[in-house]
């Protein structure tokens, strides 16, 4: 329920439309090919909606406009100024038209005025356009963002390249740990699954915290390694705030996730497997390539949608170890959600997001089949 | 899993390595939480490792209580540095954690309960749908659940308020509670219902007779994992919680982000205590579970 309100969210434009009906209904009427600006009764609507319509309502609507086109909302508010006056001393133009255009000389710009037809309906993609960095050009085609603004393409990529190299360091790092653990006598792995599961059950600021205090500058790692003489200390190593600070605590903090489903179905394949294989001829590595891999599928592919998924929608880690450049297309979500309050926005990137999580699903349940999934 | 006496010098060295590099993972895994304690107990104001701490033989000047004082709002003059604020926060943030996370676990462990039971009767319709709908927030990224429930809660009036966070809290938790229920049901002998039914008890009283006694350890690890879930929540909590509702999670994220400082490593090493216990109470009613349904341990 919650999701379905923020995909309708992604797409909402009623309210603007709700502060200027009259504007709207005027501006349809407007012949682009035939006047270079449109006719009186749009300028007078707008004029009345913007003398009576309430203070709030418009604010919001004018944040809305600015993301058709930069410009709008000091357009308006300078504009809606100097109607106020007007209307206090009931002076009522008689040309609507030119008294828009001589407050501020922006009326005239058509610009203004094409990028006022993105807001008529209802509905707008706009919000998914500014996702993928596109917007309108004043003749309403997509076009690419301008060179400066074009920031989440690239976060983007950065979020699924983060997420695929740690879920390959999670699979390389958790395979042999879980086979070791499968293979012991269940005393001892009982033993080693504390190592696993007392990870998994910390608090994740708290392994978060922890790695700052590990990699920082002053910190553990580097400590260490100018003591053993591998450093000097003025070549300590920058490990956190960067990309490899990310990269190194999410497959930390998401490497139960892979052990644990890699555990389950490994500990059900029987090891008279791998000894008969050898007893045909295969020597070890064969056997292994040949015989084990292939029935720990279920267990890898577990793990590793598990590990992508968590990976892809991570947050914060990304934003506490990451630094600047180290923003995933999560810490946007939050960013618009709380602080531009952008919502269209906001829902839009988390309906792609959503999207392409389903894709995965989708995928996976053909390749495996959602049944595989074991979880510890 | 041992070495044949018979392996060569090439298995060996392969057995050797594999050996090596499982261990260094588990390193890996566990290094960082166990560095954090010898540094929540320094005299210094930042989150380092001083030279006066590593020395031999210890030196008593170099350790100190001062920063879990700071943490339990004992704001004496030795206690409160330059860089180090002191305030009751924390001590608000573990009240407000412990009634959000408390309230939280009872609400999704009945949920949880009674969704389980249902689902595992043989004739549930649409079984697969609805499981698959109760274990979304599990598997959808906490960012998109967060921001769908706070456009809702929005919507409703309930951000800002204890009642919102503990319902997100609530629908976050409840599918553990599910899938570890579940998995108690699966060895349960339905033949037991019908027993008791048949001499005449009702159904409130069949079942907390007969089937609670049984699933008892699956509802409890349900409920704490349910209550670790909302414990250490931070997504929802950041966007739906105002200063009212400040709990730990929410202090940490401010603490790490805005002044470093030995307070917030106090703070986590008692989550790291408690994690320990909870992991050991889950531990031992695993057992007991396999035990209580007559599962061998393999």
């Amino acid at each position: 329920m919650p999701i379905g309100d923020m995909l309708l969210r992604s797409v909402d434009d009623s309210q603007i439309n709700t502060v200027f009906p009259n504007t709207f209904k005027e501006y349809e009427k407007w012949d682009k090919e035939k006047d270079e600006l449109p006719p009186e009764e749009v300028f007078k609507s707008l004029f009345e909606e913007l003398a009576y319509g309430e203070k709030v309502q418009v604010g919001r609507a004018l944040t809305r406009m600015n993301y058709s086109k930069s410009g709008w909302k000091s357009l308006i508010k300078k504009t809606s100024r100097a109607i106020k006056k007007a209307v206090k001393k009931n002076e009522f133009p008689d040309s609507y038209k030119d008294f828009l255009i001589t407050t501020n000389e922006n009326w005239a710009d058509p610009t203004f005025w094409y990028a006022m037809g993105q807001m008529l309906n209802n509905q707008t993609p706009i919000y998914y356009y500014n996702a993928i960095d596109m917007t309108y050009d004043q003749d309403q085609n997509v076009v690419r963002q301008e060179e400066n603004r074009r920031v989440y393409v690239q976060t983007w990529i950065k979020t699924f390249k983060v997420s695929v190299y740690v879920t390959f360091f999670c699979l390389i790092l958790g395979f042999p740990v879980a086979h070791l653990l499968a293979n012991l006598p269940l005393r001892y792995s009982n033993l080693l699954m504390i190592f696993v599961l007392l990870p998994f059950w910390t608090s994740l600021l708290v392994r978060t915290t922890a790695w700052i205090v590990m990699l920082q500058q002053q910190g553990v790692i580097n400590g260490v390694l100018v003591w053993m003489g591998i450093l000097n200390d003025d070549g300590r190593l920058s490990m956190v705030y960067n990309e490899t600070g990310t990269l190194i605590a999410m497959t930390q903090i998401l490497l139960p996730f892979m052990i644990l489903p890699l555990y389950s179905v490994m500990r059900v394949i029987p090891k008279s497997h791998m000894r008969a294989a050898q007893n045909l001829g295969a020597k070890p590595a064969m056997a292994f390539w040949k015989v084990y891999l292939p029935q720990t599928i279920p267990g890898m592919s577990a793990g590793g949608l598990l590990v992508f998924v968590l990976a892809i929608g991570y947050f914060i880690t990304p934003e506490l170890v990451g630094g600047k450049d180290g923003k995933l297309i999560g810490s946007w979500i939050a960013y618009h959600l709380k602080t531009t309050l952008n919502w269209g926005l906001c829902a839009a990137l988390g309906a792609i997001l959503l999207g392409v999580m389903l894709v995965f699903y989708w995928l996976y349940n053909k390749i495996v089949g959602i049944d595989n999934i074991k979880l510890g | 899993m041992a070495l044949p006496s018979y392996a060569s010098t090439v298995q060996r060295t392969y057995y050797y390595t594999y050996l090596f590099f499982c261990g260094v993972v588990f390193f890996f895994l566990v290094a960082p939480l166990i560095a954090i304690v010898p540094i929540s107990f320094s005299v210094s104001p930042f989150m380092v490792f001083t030279d006066e701490m590593l020395a031999w033989p210890p030196n008593p000047e170099a350790w100190s209580l001062r920063w879990y004082q700071n943490m339990i709002g004992n704001c004496s003059a030795d206690v409160v540095s330059s860089t180090v604020p002191c305030s009751t926060k924390w001590m608000t943030g573990t009240v407000n954690s412990f009634f959000i996370g408390i309230t939280a676990t009872f609400i999704a462990t009945t949920l949880g309960t009674l969704a389980a039971l249902g689902l595992s009767r043989p004739h549930m319709p649409y079984k697969g749908l609805i499981m698959a709908i109760l274990i979304s927030p599990m598997i959808v990224p906490l960012i998109i659940t967060a921001a769908g429930m706070f456009f809702f809660y929005a919507r409703i009036n309930l951000v800002y308020t204890f009642t919102g966070v503990i319902l997100a809290h609530v629908a976050l938790a409840t599918p553990f509670v599910v899938i570890t229920v579940t998995a108690t049901l699966v060895g349960f002998d339905m033949n037991m219902v019908k027993a008791s039914q048949s001499l005449g008890a009702r159904p409130v009283r069949t079942f907390f007779k007969v089937i609670m006694p049984l699933i008892l350890p699956g509802v409890i690890s349900g409920a704490l994992f349910a209550f670790i879930t909302s414990f250490d929540e931070v997504v929802i909590v950041m966007f739906m919680a105002s200063l009212d509702q400040l709990t730990i999670p929410k202090q940490m994220w401010a603490g790490i982000r805005q002044e470093i400082s030995p307070v917030i490593l106090c703070m986590a090493t008692c989550l790291v205590i408690l994690s320990i216990f909870l992991l050991t109470t889950v531990e031992l009613l695993r057992r007991r579970s396999e035990k209580l349904r007559g599962i061998k341990a393999r």
